[in-house]
């Protein structure tokens, strides 16, 4: 039995996390149990932890601190494999602008930024924030969660604000909207993205595959 | 390299029923909601937007039910319009599984509602639909007014100055209808599509008035719009999702082309 345990603190809908990973388990012939939960011992007893997140960053990190989710995240990554979604990816770093500059849990190095309001493309075209819909991310180091997902492929992101500043040699995918943006990082058992595999269809859903066959390790 | 226009197939539902009026009178049934946005789904669709036309209060549990039934089969955004009004309708709409609401009515009897729920619950989730027509004379310079009631009550809102205020309050995204447009199949009002896209920051689906595949890529390339939203050129497949999409790539416009299948 895989056990994966979504962190649940409120913050948007994690149904749709919940009914990706069921759908990929039950396609693949896999028992898989879906905790949808902000139990810590509910986190600590599942085989990997999925840490999701939408909206804004102050009010994401004002639960994640109530119910002390940074504890259960930082504990799930010592010793099991952790899939950190869109704000989830945002909130691991040290610090974001959004809200007039919000402290976050620092695990990983990096900064959150805007897009900013006079974003354009390279010939010059006004560009909407938030980003939102289906862009390309080209992978820029091998990983088992990469496995059979074509270089270049679509996924589909909304979000205003990007990570920046990280460890270069943590960076496993990467996008354009404007500028380069960091799509995914991958540290030690974490792998973390700004976009919405449980929206990003066949694709989208082969990268929930390889989460739940994966180890942790690179 | 970049980021793919959007095409938004939109299921009109009646009682379970997918259907599509011409101008809202003429109700045609296109089959069950659950079936329809899957095949959509699997053909390429980008995004699948349902919208409850009926929206009496005996038919929400048939709705939740059946926003429960999209979200388990398609994993692409899924956006639920149609009787929004408080809070907890977004709650119970997310909860069934639904990406993003459309707020249309509520927005205007109460713009604060839009405010309310995109700090609740984000402005990645709230979709402000707006039904504009045009109301300038002849000879005027052009001038939208917004509707609600299926394009039967007039406001007095000017469509600009009411988009740039729900963006204000929080809208994420605007579903724009031309009135005028829909149902005609004469192509999206692309006049009206370009000033509403240049006066906000956030994306913009055209919608109202597709009837061929030229549309779809007009309302992308002089409407300015971001994504492009169609009922009947799809339901009654006279056009597939890959033949837009062929055809939109011909004119120059980025799209998500489907992977490869492993069949």
């Amino acid at each position: 039995m895989n056990k994966v345990a979504i962190i649940d603190y409120g913050m948007g809908n994690l149904h749709s996390v919940a009914k990706a990973v069921e759908h990929v388990a039950r396609e693949s012939g896999q028992t898989v149990e879906v905790t949808v939960s902000a139990d810590p011992a509910k986190i600590a007893e599942a085989d990997r932890v999925i840490f999701p997140g939408v909206g804004a960053i102050r009010d994401c990190m004002a639960e994640i601190r109530r119910l002390d989710v940074g504890q259960m995240v930082e504990n799930a990554m010592k010793s099991k494999p952790v899939l950190a979604i869109c704000v989830g990816m945002q909130a691991l770093m040290e610090h974001s602008e959004e809200n007039g500059g919000v402290e976050c849990l620092g695990f990983l190095k990096g900064q959150v930024k805007y897009f900013g309001s006079d974003l354009t493309d390279a010939a010059g075209q006004r560009l909407k924030v938030p980003h939102m819909g289906w862009n390309q991310v080209r992978q820029q180091t091998g990983h088992p969660l990469w496995q059979g997902i074509p270089d270049n492929s679509r996924f589909y992101f909304v979000h205003s604000y990007y990570v920046d500043d990280v460890d270069a040699d943590k960076v496993t995918g990467v996008s354009e909207y404007g500028q380069q943006f960091v799509a995914t990082l991958a540290a030690d058992n974490i792998f973390a993205t700004q976009f919405h595999p449980e929206k990003s269809q066949v694709v989208g859903l082969t990268l929930l595959g390889n989460f739940l066959a994966w180890d942790g390790s690179r | 390299m970049g980021l793919a226009k959007r095409i938004i197939p939109c299921l009109d539902c009646d009682k379970g029923r997918v259907v599509k009026g011409v101008q809202f009178v003429d109700i045609r049934d296109a089959g069950d909601p659950v079936e329809v946005s899957k095949r959509y789904c699997d053909a390429g669709a980008d995004e699948i937007t349902f919208l409850d036309i009926t929206a009496s209060h005996e038919a929400r549990d048939t709705t939740v039910d059946t926003v429960s039934a999209i979200a388990g089969q398609v994993f692409i955004p899924l956006t639920v319009g149609g009787g929004i009004r408080s809070l907890d309708d977004i709650r119970t709409m997310l909860n069934a599984g639904a990406d993003k609401v459309a707020i249309n009515t509520a927005a205007v009897t109460n713009p604060e509602f839009v405010r309310q729920a995109a700090e609740r619950f984000g402005s990645q989730c709230i979709v402000v639909a707006v039904d504009a027509k045009r109301v300038n004379a002849e000879g005027e310079a052009p001038r939208w007014e917004i509707f609600t009631h299926g394009g039967r009550k007039p406001t007095g809102l000017d469509a600009i100055d009411w988009v740039k205020r729900m963006v204000d309050y929080g809208a994420g995204e605007i579903l724009l209808t031309s009135m005028d447009r829909d149902g005609t199949k004469q192509g999206f009002d692309l006049e009206l599509n370009r000033a509403v896209s240049r006066a906000v920051q956030v994306p913009i689906i055209a919608s109202g008035g597709v009837g061929n595949l030229e549309h779809l890529a007009e309302g992308v390339l002089q409407g300015e719009a971001d994504a492009v939203l169609a009922a009947s050129i799809f339901h009654f497949q006279e056009y597939t999702i890959p033949e837009a999409k062929a055809y939109m790539a011909d004119k120059g416009i980025e799209v998500r082309q489907m992977p490869a299948s492993k069949d």
